[in-house]
């Protein structure tokens, strides 16, 4: 956390003057140093980046230059939206990528498969932006069946957490930005779960199974699947802190008031509090999910307790 | 297949539409919404549309450049240096308090705090209170832009921004980048009452019942504005039905408004003119009026504006657009190939030389692109140019610094007047009076700059009009810069909104008169 304090502090300085976003085109030079006497800006980088710890440790990030805001009330007000993409867009993954990748490991060679196989393909190889376009595009503009922006009607729950899994005005305005922010996922994930899972299935534990006469559905999910879950979980633990940045794209071309659209707007306005505020917070999302990936596997896989000592 | 597709959606959008005809409910999506409820915080297009729709200005621009009265009810020269408003009676604010001239003063008095709008009113000395609805404008000479300068007074309920707000400020209190009463809160006298406001995200409008404008035709009760960024995103919003209007319209989806038949687009000349500039200080060549003049009939500024611009943009040989008082139908672009190459043969440069060129990349509608046509045409007079393009956050400090041989700069003149242009853009650069600030050129003709300020100080309007003239003949002849071309402006409607009516070439729409079939 202190690395990425340190370095997001100290790019601010390269992404330009926030004060010509604050004033008008006419404003004289003379007086723009003197708000940036007033706003600190001037002084050197020690100076400000203590001053700035100081705060920080106090859980102050600074004041953002455009809410006019704590930096970190901005982020929490904005976190629930990002965070039911990435839930909405997680529970796609999760529900086509576990069939589709076992079925097509079951059935290499069927016609299915291939269609999978080739669409994934596909899917990988678009940028997010330009599925999300394209839904747009046919599902709002053409077939006029869903919305093209914004969050819809939300349902308040607590504090800043405003849902909009609840009402059917914000499922529908969900469907859109999840499938895109899922679309570069999703074939990463029904590959790796085939992939795992072809092998699985030629271990020798499976061929004992299979002669032991088990029946096909306990073999393919019990004994085959349970075990090609750990590798899925790691890499899924590094992708959900990719896919919160990736939210940045999908935010941006659904107007999705989320923090990535936040983030966006801040580096054009040069909001250095936010910025800063923001990669700090993404940084810790990171953390976060790694450790809890970390210690979801002692759940799947028993030999990673076993190491630590015997039960 | 593709045609069948619009027409099965064109019949579903129809099916649609009919149900919500009778709507008063207006949807808006702009690219961006206003930094603050403070209309002094900061002077730009956004704090502009804002104001025009919750406060009233004294006077306001017609869409033919003419003025008409608002909140002042009408106005009179009573000698050289004063013009008297009579204010509009029984003008209520959104508090309930009266307008009286006690507001305008005191918001006169809050303008001149204002690091962003105190410039606009340098030439005046007061504004002087005579009476509850009088008030005279004084200015320290004689001076032709004083109603110019009255669209910019937006008066503000002096009663309700008085007092202390709970937290130790004063509820008057301007500040950038602060937590201010101001900020959050307003009241004018304008057609609408801002109801709620989530900022980024939407604000929402109600129309004023005590509205003082009886006769305004507009029928719209509510106005939700909501910011969407991508201009994609935004068009696909009007497209889908979803907003009523948006602005700006990209100019790659102009056809697709235009050919939808639930939606029109509205587009007008704009006043922007976008140009770039030859530093004479780091290129020596630059001095020599014919390698500026080849670098001009080099740039086929028609072309961009066709091809790259998609006709979207009113190629210039000038500062000011046509309407402006300097304007002069004369000047027009001038591309020659053979001529410039003559041009740059007669200056010794046959062969050429290197230099560089910054523009920004997302401040002006394709900023890079037009950017890397100038660099290519000007490979064939042999210039060869180092293109660096940036996003504008970076670009200004770089421009201040004057960081590279050729810039780009876009203007829009603050006071609808073709002076603005020259004091800020070719006028010689003098840190002391702050003329030339964006004059990254360093261009310097002494009477040029005599002319503007002789100007200044020039009330007869025929007069003025020949100086500026002579102004603009002046800087095209000695090719002063690189004029490109004025953007033009567009928004897009569903075509039951008449938008049409209610636009102009400022972009500040009055949709306080807007009217929804």
């Amino acid at each position: 956390m202190f690395v990425i304090s340190i370095i997001s502090f100290s790019i601010q300085d390269n992404l330009g003057d926030p004060l010509r976003e604050m004033l008008g085109q006419t404003v004289s030079e003379a007086e723009r140093q003197e708000m940036r006497d007033e706003m600190g800006l001037n002084d050197p980088f020690l100076v400000q980046y203590v001053r700035f710890v100081g705060k920080a440790v106090q859980g102050d990030l600074g004041t953002s230059y455009f809410f006019k805001e704590p930096a970190l009330d901005v982020i929490m007000k904005k976190l629930p939206a990002t965070l039911e993409l990435v839930v909405g867009a997680s529970f796609i993954i999760i529900l086509l990528s576990v069939p589709l990748g076992v079925y097509s490991a079951i059935k290499p060679h069927s016609t299915f498969t291939k269609i999978i196989m080739g669409v994934s393909i596909i899917g990988i190889s678009i940028p997010v932006f330009l599925t999300a376009i394209l839904l747009i595009y046919l599902f709002a503009i053409e077939l006029g069946m869903l919305p093209s922006y914004g969050r819809g009607d939300l349902v308040h729950v607590w504090g800043y957490w405003e849902t909009g899994f609840l009402s059917k005005d914000g499922l529908l305005h969900l469907i859109l930005p999840c499938v895109s922010l899922a679309s570069i996922m999703l074939p990463l994930f029904i590959r790796l779960i085939r992939a795992e899972m072809v092998e699985a299935l030629h271990t020798e534990y499976v061929k004992f199974a299979w002669a032991k006469g088990l029946r096909k559905y306990r073999i393919w999910f019990v004994h085959a699947l349970k075990n090609t879950m750990l590798p899925v979980v790691t890499v899924g633990g590094v992708q959900i802190g990719t896919m919160v940045a990736y939210t940045i794209l999908t935010e941006s071309v659904f107007q999705w008031p989320g923090m990535g659209f936040m983030f966006l707007e801040a580096v054009n306005r040069v909001d250095t509090p936010l910025i800063v505020a923001y990669l700090i917070v993404v940084g810790a999302i990171f953390v976060v999910t790694n450790t809890i990936v970390d210690l979801i596997y002692g759940l799947i896989d028993p030999t990673v307790n076993l190491i630590g000592g015997k039960k | 297949m593709k045609k069948g597709v619009a027409l099965l959606a064109g019949a579903i959008l129809a099916a649609g539409m009919s149900l919500s005809a009778q709507a008063a409910t207006v949807k808006m999506a702009y690219d961006a919404d206003p930094v603050s409820l403070d209309p002094h915080e900061q002077l730009s297009g956004g704090t502009l549309q804002y104001s025009h729709m919750v406060f009233d200005p004294l006077v306001r621009w017609t869409k033919d450049l003419g003025m008409e009265g608002r909140l002042a009810e009408s106005w009179e020269r009573i000698d050289d240096r004063t013009i008297r408003f009579s204010l509009r009676q029984g003008v209520k604010f959104h508090s309930g308090n009266v307008m009286t001239s006690a507001d305008v003063k005191w918001t006169w008095d809050r303008l001149l705090t204002s690091p962003d709008f105190k410039a606009i009113f340098g030439p005046f000395e007061a504004l002087n209170v005579v009476d509850e609805h009088t008030v005279d404008l004084v200015t320290k000479e004689p001076f032709p832009l004083v109603l110019n300068a009255a669209t910019y007074i937006f008066p503000m309920d002096s009663k309700f921004y008085s007092g202390d707000d709970g937290k130790g400020q004063d509820k008057g209190l301007l500040k950038k980048h602060g937590d201010t009463f101001a900020s959050r809160n307003e009241s004018g006298t304008g057609p609408f009452v801002v109801s709620s406001r989530e900022q980024g995200v939407r604000v929402d409008f109600d129309r004023f019942a005590d509205y003082w404008d009886k006769k305004s035709p507009g029928n719209v009760d509510k106005l939700i504005l909501t910011p969407i960024k991508e201009g994609p995103t935004r068009v696909a919003a009007l497209l889908s039905g979803d907003v009523d209007f948006i602005a700006p319209v990209p100019p790659t989806d102009h056809d697709r408004i235009n050919k939808n038949d639930k939606t029109e687009l509205v587009t007008m000349a704009g006043t922007r003119i976008i140009t770039l500039q030859m530093n004479q200080e780091r290129v020596e060549a630059f001095k020599n009026p014919k390698v500026r003049q080849a670098i001009v009939y080099a740039v086929n500024n028609e072309a961009i504006a066709k091809k790259i611009m998609r006709g979207f943009a009113t190629p210039a040989a000038q500062q000011g657009p046509k309407g402006y008082a300097g304007y002069d139908t004369a000047l027009q672009p001038r591309y020659d190939l053979n001529k410039a190459k003559q041009l740059m043969k007669e200056a010794g440069f046959e062969d050429g030389f290197s230099i560089t060129m910054m523009a920004p990349n997302n401040r002006y509608v394709n900023d890079a692109k037009i950017a890397e046509a100038v660099a290519n045409m000007l490979t064939k007079i042999n210039i060869k140019v180092d293109l660096k393009t940036m996003p504008k956050a970076q670009y200004w400090p770089e421009f201040d610094a004057r960081a590279a041989d050729m810039m780009m700069i876009g203007w829009h003149s603050d006071t609808e007047d073709s002076a603005n242009f020259t004091e800020f853009l070719t006028a010689c650069p003098n840190k002391d009076t702050g003329w030339g600030q964006y004059n990254s050129g360093n261009y310097c003709n002494p009477d040029v700059d005599k002319l503007v300020q002789d100007a200044a100080s020039e009330t007869d309007a025929a007069k003025r009009a020949a100086m500026l003239q002579q102004v603009e003949k002046t800087l095209y002849d000695e090719a002063a810069f690189v004029p490109l071309h004025w953007q033009n402006l567009a928004w897009g409607a569903r075509t039951n909104v008449k938008l049409e009516a209610v636009v102009n070439v400022m972009n500040f729409p009055y949709l306080g008169d807007l009217v929804v079939e």
